[in-house]
């Protein structure tokens, strides 16, 4: 009996000091890990989408991680690490699946997340920091932003951009702080001990939901997708291509596309239709959809199709030279033209 | 608790493990006693900052929050949340009582406002604390009134880390910037903005004010900024006076070099930062003490400094560096800062947490209505005047000094007060003050001015840019108070050396301004009633005469035993002061 009291403090006392020696004050913990984290900026700025992101550094030689977005597609892409040093980062390649994209700086001796010595998967329930510049809110040498939170699942990834799928389908950590934020995606997932977990994703819906998720790619798909990557195994673009959506589904007969550039002018509206109730009318020139400019027949079908089942339909149209905008409801599902 | 400390917890508690494992029952879920111990440190720091937690309520215009900072009831909020009360508004504490308050001073530059609450001397209130020692990572939690949720006037409290600090966030339509302030993950919404940052001791860090908001719609996404408590203790002494409080801007504009270096990209050559010798493309290295490596950093750094202020400035040109000490201009005139307040602030994309009134809160409109007649309660503690947010307190402020310079035994009206001793320069001085005369006597000659006259007819001595005018006047407000002397207003506080600024605010002492007899002065004044600067301008946009007193006589504690002269960068000299002499009428 005395012996398993003894051997219980033992391990209990052996078992506390080990978590104390291992983990670092939070501060000295997001003080360390936020040196790993980059702010990435590039192409952008229009319609909502951000012209900046996150990213990590995976090699002391410069390498870097974050995710597959538009922000990359620019000539220029510059990187600015923790203490402030601005670097053009070359991109070197593009895990489309996974959304993953390797960029390289010519720089030397930086603090580094190690791929290989991330866990392989943490249950639910572990404390975790969130390390990204969202909002673009640090700037130069400015830390990013730290938030603190616990994951709340371990679940495959069931989500969408709009209307169209996340390519991604494997298991995410999905967490319980807000992380989905613009300047998020590319930014760092790291536990208790500043080990890196994972990467912020990008900015995606619940296709269950429709709410924001925020989630963060595993380490093990980190360090798959970027030996796939630097393997020349993948290449190419994420696919974010919308299937168009027909306007008859809300009523809206649209003249027939005749022309390279048909206009967008409205036909007919069928009776108690979303349109008619939505105050559309006959001669209507439809300008915009949910504030995206639409000069074209196909435009606004592709416009329509980039709305979310459930999303508002908002129009703005042309009538006898005033502009009126209207809300037809929300988007049904479905449609091909 | 410490390491050791925690691992006895933990051995009491593998006691208590084991013991009831040999019992033979299951045991009740065993909590180690630090944990507990712990949690109730919690909940009572957390009962600490509630009772200080202010519900504003500014009629139908919404409301939302603020935190009292002292006994008499002073409370700090923002400018956004009492814009639409007006002078007079009613503020719930967790007691569940309500209290009338008035507003005090507004700061709209900075978001800040000062309430006072009324009917009691022993209000709960939260201690400031150094906000430039808070860390990322750092556990806090905010109080305040969300989404006006308080209708039983108690707080709601959420908790989190400190994300950021130092943070810049641009102005919100044409004002309300957000300097160097404190970023955090606990949940700021509408309806919180002006309550309380809290540390994990329950000291007040910041004022919560603005959010990044995001097609969510105006709730919190994990980002929310508070006014960090140094920017709020700089300015607490302006908003103490009833000011309508201007921020400071350098007559500078900074930029990034290719090279990242932060440079003068404009400067104005009215500006003191231009008369004391920086000029474009010099780079800034530091700002009252505080590095600069970001135009972010600068516009930080500034933004936590009230006009009039002098601050130290690091330049550096082909390679050499150049310390100046730099007086603040203001940004906005007194009257464009009077039509921002009257007019409501433009700002479409403004991201301040507003009062929850499903409205995007800060719509240019048209000035308010004319106030209706105060409440009973406020009658008296308000006065309108140009340039105040209620000059009743600047009244206050004036006298509190008054009562301290009196206190120091001044000599009274009327005394005549002879200064003699050495220069440090060499050879000896004689200075004499009265009524009618103010006289020195140097090695290279004696002038006189004409104390009871127009005391910028002549400069005098030559080359001190007016020392007998500076000199007439502390002797007229140190026998006399601040009202004998012109027309006196109480200019809030500033730090008693320039060139040793404490972040943490230990060091700030009351200014008087005053305009009398063709000149402007600026007096510091220390709480024990000793008069510590004078800046006297005997002209607009030109250097003013600097004196500056230091050490404490035995005999007289409240007068120095010297005092250094400086026109602009040019020493005038300075006095080492063998002997004070004061009698006559008052005495």
């Amino acid at each position: 009996m005395i012996r398993a009291i003894a051997a219980c403090l033992i391990a209990l006392v052996t078992c506390r000091a080990g978590a104390a020696a291992d983990e670092p004050t939070p501060q000295a913990l997001i003080a360390g890990a936020a040196r790993k984290v980059v702010k990435l900026y590039g192409a952008g700025g229009l319609r909502g989408l951000e012209a900046h992101q996150s990213g990590i550094l995976v090699s002391s030689d410069g390498r870097i991680l974050t995710v597959a977005s538009t922000v990359l597609d620019s000539e220029q892409l510059d990187c600015v690490l923790d203490d402030g040093r601005r670097y053009e980062a070359r991109l070197v390649g593009i895990d489309p699946r996974r959304e993953l994209a390797v960029l390289q700086i010519e720089a030397e001796d930086l603090p580094c997340f190690v791929l290989e010595e991330a866990p392989e998967a943490v249950p639910p329930g572990t404390r975790v920091v969130a390390l990204s510049n969202m909002f673009g809110v640090a700037v130069g040498d400015e830390r990013v932003t730290a938030q603190r939170g616990v994951v709340a699942a371990v679940v495959p990834l069931a989500a969408r951009r709009g209307a169209a799928e996340a390519p991604f389908r494997g298991a995410v950590y999905v967490l319980d702080c807000t992380t989905n934020n613009p300047g998020s995606p590319g930014g760092a997932l790291v536990d208790a001990r500043g080990r890196l977990l994972g990467m912020l994703g990008k900015e995606l819906r619940s296709t269950a939901a429709g709410i924001w998720l925020n989630y963060a790619l595993p380490g093990s798909e980190l360090a798959a997708g970027t030996a796939a990557i630097l393997a020349g195994e993948v290449s190419g673009k994420p696919t974010a291509e919308f299937k168009p959506f027909d306007p008859r589904l809300l009523g809206a007969i649209l003249v027939p596309d005749l022309l390279d550039r048909t206009p967008p002018f409205v036909e007919t509206v069928a009776p108690d239709s979303a349109a008619a109730r939505g105050g559309l009318v006959a001669d209507d020139l439809v300008i915009a959809v949910g504030g995206r400019t639409v000069t074209t027949r196909a435009d606004v079908e592709q416009a329509l199709g980039g709305l979310a089942e459930g999303d508002p339909v908002k129009l703005t149209v042309i009538r006898r030279g005033a502009l009126v905008e209207l809300n037809l409801g929300p988007r049904p599902g479905g449609g091909r033209p | 608790m410490n390491a050791a400390g925690r691992e006895t917890a933990s051995i009491l508690v593998a006691i208590a493990a084991a013991v009831v494992a040999a019992g033979g029952g299951r045991p009740a879920m065993a909590v180690d006693p630090a944990v507990l111990a712990a949690e109730a440190r919690r909940v009572e720091t957390i009962r600490q900052a509630t009772a200080t937690a202010v519900a504003i309520f500014a009629g139908t215009e919404g409301g939302g929050s603020g935190v009292l900072i002292s006994a008499d009831g002073y409370a700090l909020t923002n400018f956004h949340v009492v814009q639409p009360a007006g002078v007079a508004m009613t503020c719930g504490l967790a007691d569940g009582r309500l209290y009338d308050a008035v507003l005090v001073g507004i700061d709209p530059t900075g978001d800040v406002a000062l309430v006072k609450l009324l009917g009691r001397d022993d209000f709960p209130f939260a201690t400031l604390a150094d906000s430039d020692a808070v860390e990322v990572g750092d556990w806090c939690f905010a109080a305040g009134n969300p989404f006006l949720l308080a209708t039983d006037l108690v707080p709601s409290i959420s908790a989190g880390i400190v994300s950021g600090t130092h943070r810049y966030q641009f102005p919100a339509g044409t004002i309300l910037e957000y300097t160097d302030c404190i970023q955090t993950d606990a949940a700021i919404n509408p309806g919180n903005s002006g309550g309380g940052l809290f540390d994990a001791a329950g000291r007040l860090i910041g004022v919560n004010g603005r959010a990044s908001f995001e097609k969510r719609g105006r709730v919190n996404v994990g980002a929310g900024y508070a006014i960090s408590a140094n920017q709020a203790r700089n300015f607490l002494g302006c908003l103490k006076g009833g000011l309508l409080v201007d921020h400071a801007t350098l007559g500078a504009t900074v930029a990034t070099a290719v090279d990242g270096r932060v440079v003068v990209s404009d400067i104005l050559e009215t500006s003191d930062a231009w008369r004391r010798g920086l000029r474009y493309d010099d780079e800034i290295v530091s700002l009252a003490g505080r590095p600069v490596r970001t135009v972010n950093a600068f516009k930080n750094v500034l933004g936590t400094l009230p006009a009039g202020w002098q601050v130290p400035l690091v330049y550096r040109r082909e390679g050499r560096g150049e310390e100046l000490l730099v007086r603040l201009a203001g940004v906005h005139t007194p009257a464009e800062l009077a039509r921002i307040v009257a007019g409501g602030v433009d700002g479409s994309e403004a991201e301040p947490a507003p009062p929850p009134d499903g409205e995007p809160d800060r719509k240019p409109g048209p000035p308010r209505q004319p106030a209706p007649p105060l409440p009973d309660a406020v009658q008296g503690l308000h006065e309108a005047r140009a340039g105040f947010a209620n000059y009743h307190f600047n009244r206050l402020e004036r006298d509190r000094v008054a009562r301290a310079l009196a206190a120091a035994g001044g000599a009274g009206k009327g005394a005549e007060w002879v200064l003699s001793g050495t220069l440090a320069a060499g050879g000896e001085f004689r200075i004499e003050l009265s009524d009618s005369a103010a006289t020195i006597d140097l090695p290279t000659g004696t002038s006189t001015l004409d104390a009871s006259g127009e005391l910028d007819a002549s400069p005098e001595p030559p080359g001190s840019g007016g020392l007998l005018a500076a000199l007439s006047l502390w002797r007229r407000l140190a026998g006399e108070g601040p009202a004998a002397v012109g027309r006196t207003i109480y200019r809030g506080t500033a730090p008693r050396d320039p060139r040793a600024i404490d972040p943490s605010g230990g060091d700030l002492i009351d200014v008087l301004e005053t305009a009398v007899a063709g000149v402007e002065a600026r007096f510091t004044v220390d709480a024990k009633g000793a008069v510590v600067s004078i800046d006297l301008w005997t002209a607009p946009d030109q250097d003013p005469c600097e004196v500056r007193f230091t050490g404490r006589r035995d005999d007289e504690p409240t007068m120095p035993t010297t005092m250094t002269v400086h026109r602009g960068p040019e020493p005038f000299g300075t006095f080492l002061i063998d002997r004070v002499e004061r009698a006559g009428a008052g005495r």
